[in-house]
């Protein structure tokens, strides 16, 4: 497959999630928009690391680069895993004090 | 068409069908189903590219448990599935509008990029593997691995400090 099909594939993933952002105001949707655009970026930097392997082997069979990128995608997962603990535990405690998850509640950053 | 062709395409649909369906449906819970969904198609253009560590990673750590812990949340709050209110479509089609923009901006910035003669069919190569990745992860970045054991710890302290009721 070509990269470029990836790299729409990956936009187009990434604007949606830009766009749910955008569009929604429950607090747990946008949350979830913010990890699509993760997984969109995640998907594009494998892509790239099979392109920077394919023409890297064609030198030197049996290399292993582009392998940084997908630990650079492992890391991105494990750091999104601590954000969305936080993430979550600060949307329970906003429905906690003033029972909505709607953003626009929040617009002061003061209950 | 061969297989590989017709799998990335069938993947890539449901991927943006799901993501779609995820942005625009009501309920909450609606949208946590799609949103594993397009995490299973992903998990599938990773296998499609011989990266299968991150392929099983992905369906563990995002559409296991990252997505439970989504359900959880919203079936704590025990919100309606219309709660949230009707604003009039004005900001609805303002972030249609940006999202729109922004794609249109970039496809148009990157059509013309020298990727376009890139193709991913070269030999498969044993990157995406567990244990080249394995070997990779416990020698040469065996300090960020161990780091991420504390972040994991800080994130724990930091979510009970945070949900409890004081």
């Amino acid at each position: 497959m070509p990269v470029n099909h990836y790299l729409f594939l990956s936009l187009a993933l990434f604007s949606i999630g830009v766009a749910g952002v955008l569009a929604r105001r429950n607090a747990i949707i946008v949350f979830m928009c913010i990890e699509l655009m993760l997984n969109a970026v995640n998907l594009l930097l494998v892509a790239f690391s099979r392109m920077h392997n394919a023409a890297a082997a064609a030198l030197d069979p049996g290399t292993s680069a582009g392998a940084e990128a997908q630990i650079l995608v492992f890391f991105i997962m494990v750091v999104a895993a601590a954000e969305v603990t936080v993430g979550l535990a600060i949307i329970v405690m906003l429905y906690r004090n003033i029972h909505s998850v709607d953003i626009n509640f929040l617009n002061r950053l003061k209950h | 068409m061969t297989t590989t062709q017709m799998l990335f395409w069938f993947l890539t649909a449901l991927s943006i069908l799901s993501a779609l369906m995820m942005v625009t449906s009501r309920n909450p819970v609606h949208s946590v189903l799609w949103l594993v969904l397009v995490f299973f198609s992903i998990s599938g253009h990773y296998i499609l590219m011989n990266a299968q560590f991150l392929a099983i990673v992905n369906m563990i750590v995002y559409a296991g448990a990252i997505m439970v812990l989504f359900l959880f949340v919203i079936m704590l709050m025990n919100t309606k599935s219309d709660a949230e209110p009707r604003h009039g479509n004005r900001m609805r089609l303002a972030g249609t509008l940006a999202g729109g923009s922004l794609l249109l901006v970039l496809v148009a910035g990157l059509r013309e990029s020298e990727l376009r003669s890139a193709t991913l069919s070269g030999p498969e190569g044993d990157i995406g593997l567990v244990a080249r990745l394995g070997s990779i992860l416990f020698t040469d970045y065996v300090v960020p691995f161990e780091l991420s054991s504390v972040l994991f710890l800080s994130a724990m302290v930091g979510a009970v400090m945070i949900g409890k009721r004081n």
